[in-house]
């Protein structure tokens, strides 16, 4: 059954390659549009021996994995705080409803004119990826156990020992849940500042190679992003498991 | 009008042989009402799921009305034992009970009359609004009662339909069932492992033996027709038919441990 | 009464004290890029309510809805196939799992190059970042429906299109909505993007234009009018989702009971 699975995997993805190989090959798309995959992987390999794409690689993972820990510590600290405070979350629940849905490209012309590129990319990052994280962490704070909360009053437990034990330990999955979507907005975001407001980096040698018309090297680095998603996603998701691993309850996503 | 033949089922997997079912062969007559009882984990439930078609059996076959079963037989209705999982839980009490109607193509009005009849019929004239989960448990089953009802089957299969419901629900709900079936006169086959419950509701209890099942008796039900929570209960013969089949499962367990 | 105040209360007092630090903090201000916010809101008004409304707020939001329309359809659709078949999705899973990893702002440049820098462009970016969400979240949803339920269809007849009505679909909705929901604001950045790549049009487009020929004022009144039409979109969101998922909070607020 395993090993079906992977097999059947294999079998798409080499059909997918495979179409996108033929398809310009014989016509069906124009290849100036659309190289064959084997042009792909050659431009991509061409890039593998430059240390121009590697120093790219570089920026990028940077830029994503500060705005990235940035975001996760505040998010959690403030989560943590305004969710165990009843009035802090009161007061804050419209603010937060409010700030969270505003997108974060809009800041864009404004990061621009108050910053340099590489510093408004990281504010960019950061404030997309800080939302996620927050509001998952305040779900999980408020999912404690009424239980285990009048419990741990009745025994008289400090605050700090309350967080410790009980509403860290609760919030935790959801906090895992919220890193795993912040990761993939920040690279997200990442990629756009360096794109759009030219921050080093691999969306920047995008538009690179997309004002000197040099198509394939393009694809080969929009693949390049697509592994370091691909990449970013498997470690979230692997380190997401290993959290729920403890816990009894599976967790998903809240629906809010 | 209901016949099981030599079925057999074994489920294969992860490289284990589990042979639930080894040879079953009973049958039930048009209109009657059949219990079967078994120690747990006896296979009632893969039995069901044979006769109702949502399972294949390995060898043998059930027939209904001589046809052989080979997918969800027509005019043929199941209630499940998980109330809470069997009911559509987007879909309010009346949606429920109307949906296979809808499914069926009837018309409109058609489906109006039957749902309220049916829904009248469990005793539930007044909640047609109320999404499931807004019900008691009781409650639920009686909305899935009324779905079958309502869906008009020859046949109605009843997987423990009562094992989830508290003890007073249940012997109103039991009071309703023998109502219903009388009523309508469909053929009822009646799952449960509770040995009161089955003699309490049925005219003839099959009993099964432990895995790999077999019949073990086949004990026909001579109390009066019209029963009574108290009287029937009480009637020296009521002890008597329990204390037969519970002798029987005992002997059904132990024989398997051999 | 108390109450009620008590809630506007909590509910204004941060924000209003927000807006009023922010409103004195810059109302001498000086610096070039932080105008007062009075003349941020001057510039609201002279700048978008006129013939920008139609020239440019509108044209953005009819490619927004547009291409997230066009990803719903296209997401749950190709989701319901996937999720339904084991062999497709073990077939396609790897292709899906690397498609959706690429961030959809690099995909604007080859975009660009097949469809030109038109309408049509913008309404592809919508659609090749929204769907991946929707259409991943579709499948899961797709494959955890209850065994029960799918039972309770089958032995009730209920297939084909009745069946994907009421039980595929409605039992995936709380995933798909989860999926939509972050789709939508992957929209409403590929949006943004997309104007401020190449356009003559569209709220991107004409707040970058501000921001080049350093018009700041009317720059920042872009930016609330970008982040207003966020936390608008979201609220119609939840609004659209309060009634399709009432089942499933109703489920949800009953099980937090103690």
């Amino acid at each position: 059954m395993r090993y079906e699975r992977a097999l059947l995997g294999l079998v798409g993805l080499a059909g997918f390659g495979a179409v996108l190989e033929v398809a310009p090959r014989i016509g069906l798309v124009p290849a100036r549009y659309a190289p064959p995959s084997s042009r792909i992987v050659a431009a991509l390999a061409d890039e593998a021996g430059q240390a121009r794409f590697w120093t790219a690689v570089l920026e990028t993972l940077r830029s994503w994995a500060t705005g990235l820990a940035i975001a996760v510590a505040a998010g959690v600290a403030l989560g943590v705080l305004i969710g165990s405070v009843p009035v802090l979350r009161e007061a804050t629940a419209s603010t937060i409803e409010f700030l969270r849905p505003i997108p974060s490209v809009a800041l864009i012309p404004l990061v621009v004119v108050l910053y340099n590129p590489v510093r408004s990319t990281l504010v960019l990052v950061v404030y997309a990826a800080f939302w996620q994280v927050l509001v998952q962490v305040l779900h999980g704070v408020a999912d404690v156990d009424p239980v285990a909360r009048d419990t741990a009053h009745a025994y008289r437990f400090g605050r700090w020992t309350r967080v410790r034990y009980l509403v860290w330990p609760t919030a935790l999955p959801y906090a895992v849940t919220g890193v795993r979507l912040a990761a993939s907005v920040a690279l997200i975001l990442a990629v756009t500042g360096e794109l759009i407001i030219g921050a080093p980096g691999l969306g920047q040698e995008i538009a690179v190679a997309q004002a000197s018309d040099s198509v394939p090297q393009m694809y080969a680095l929009v693949v390049t992003t697509g592994l370091i998603g691909l990449a970013a996603n498997l470690v979230t998701r692997a380190g997401e498991r290993l959290v729920l691993a403890w816990h009894p309850a599976v967790r998903r996503e809240v629906l809010t | 009008m209901l016949e099981v033949n030599a079925l057999r089922k074994v489920y294969d997997g992860h490289g284990r042989r589990v042979e639930a079912i080894a040879d079953l062969t009973f049958s039930v007559g048009e209109g009657e009402f059949a219990c079967v009882v078994g120690p747990s984990g006896c296979g009632k439930t893969t039995l069901l799921k044979c006769i109702a078609g949502l399972l294949a059996p390995t060898s043998g076959e059930a027939r209904i009305d001589g046809t052989p079963v080979t997918g969800p037989p027509t005019g043929l209705a199941v209630v499940f034992q998980e109330y809470g999982r069997s009911l559509f839980p987007w879909l309010r009490a009346r949606d429920n009970v109307e949906l296979p109607l809808r499914a069926a193509g009837l018309p409109r009005r058609t489906r109006h009359g039957l749902v309220e009849e049916a829904l009248r019929a469990v005793g539930l004239g007044d909640v047609h609004g109320a999404y499931p989960w807004q019900l008691s448990g009781g409650m639920q089953q009686r909305v899935a009662i009324a779905r079958a009802i309502a869906y008009g089957p020859r046949v109605l299969l009843m997987d423990e339909p009562f094992a989830a419901v508290d003890a007073q629900t249940r012997a109103d709900l039991e009071d309703l069932i023998r109502s219903v079936w009388q009523r309508l006169g469909v053929t009822l086959l009646f799952v449960t492992h509770d040995i009161d419950e089955s003699v309490y509701l049925g005219q003839r209890v099959i009993v099964l033996s432990a895995a790999p099942t077999r019949v073990a008796e086949d004990i026909a039900i001579d109390l009066p027709a019209a029963r009574d929570q108290l009287t029937t209960r009480g009637d020296p013969r009521f002890a008597e038919l329990r204390g037969q089949i519970y002798a029987q499962i005992q002997k059904a367990k132990h024989g398997s441990t051999r | 009464m108390t109450s009620a105040l008590r809630r506007a209360a909590a509910l204004l007092t941060v924000p209003v004290l927000l807006v009023a630090l922010w409103w004195y903090s810059s109302a001498n201000s000086t610096d070039f890029y932080r105008p007062p916010l009075s003349r941020i809101l001057v510039a609201f008004r002279e700048t978008w309510f006129g013939a920008r409304l139609a020239d440019d707020v509108l044209p953005s939001l009819t490619r927004l809805l547009l291409g997230y329309a066009a990803a719903l359809l296209l997401g749950v659709a190709v989701g319901v196939a996937v999720g339904t078949s084991y062999r497709l999705r073990a077939l396609v899973e790897p292709i899906l799992e690397f498609l959706r990893a690429i961030p959809p702002p690099v995909l604007v440049p080859i975009i660009m190059l097949v469809a030109g820098i038109g309408d049509l462009m913008k309404v592809i970016v919508i659609v090749s970042g929204c769907v991946w969400p929707i259409l991943l979240n579709t499948v899961e949803g797709v494959r955890n429906v209850d065994e029960i339920l799918a039972d309770t269809c089958r032995s009730y007849r209920v297939r084909g299109m009745a069946r994907l009505r009421h039980l595929v679909l409605r039992s995936a909705s709380p995933q798909i909505v989860t999926g939509a929901r972050q789709a939508l604001s992957i929209g409403i950045i590929l949006m943004v993007i997309s104007e401020m790549f190449a356009a003559s049009s569209g709220l991107g487009f004409t707040v970058v234009q501000f921001q080049r020929g350093f018009a700041i004022p009317q720059m920042w009144s872009g930016v609330l009018l970008l982040g207003l039409l966020g936390v608008l979109l979201s609220l119609l969101f939840r609004l659209a989702e309060r009634r399709i998922l009432r089942w499933y909070h109703g489920i949800r607020a009953i099980e937090r009971e103690p």
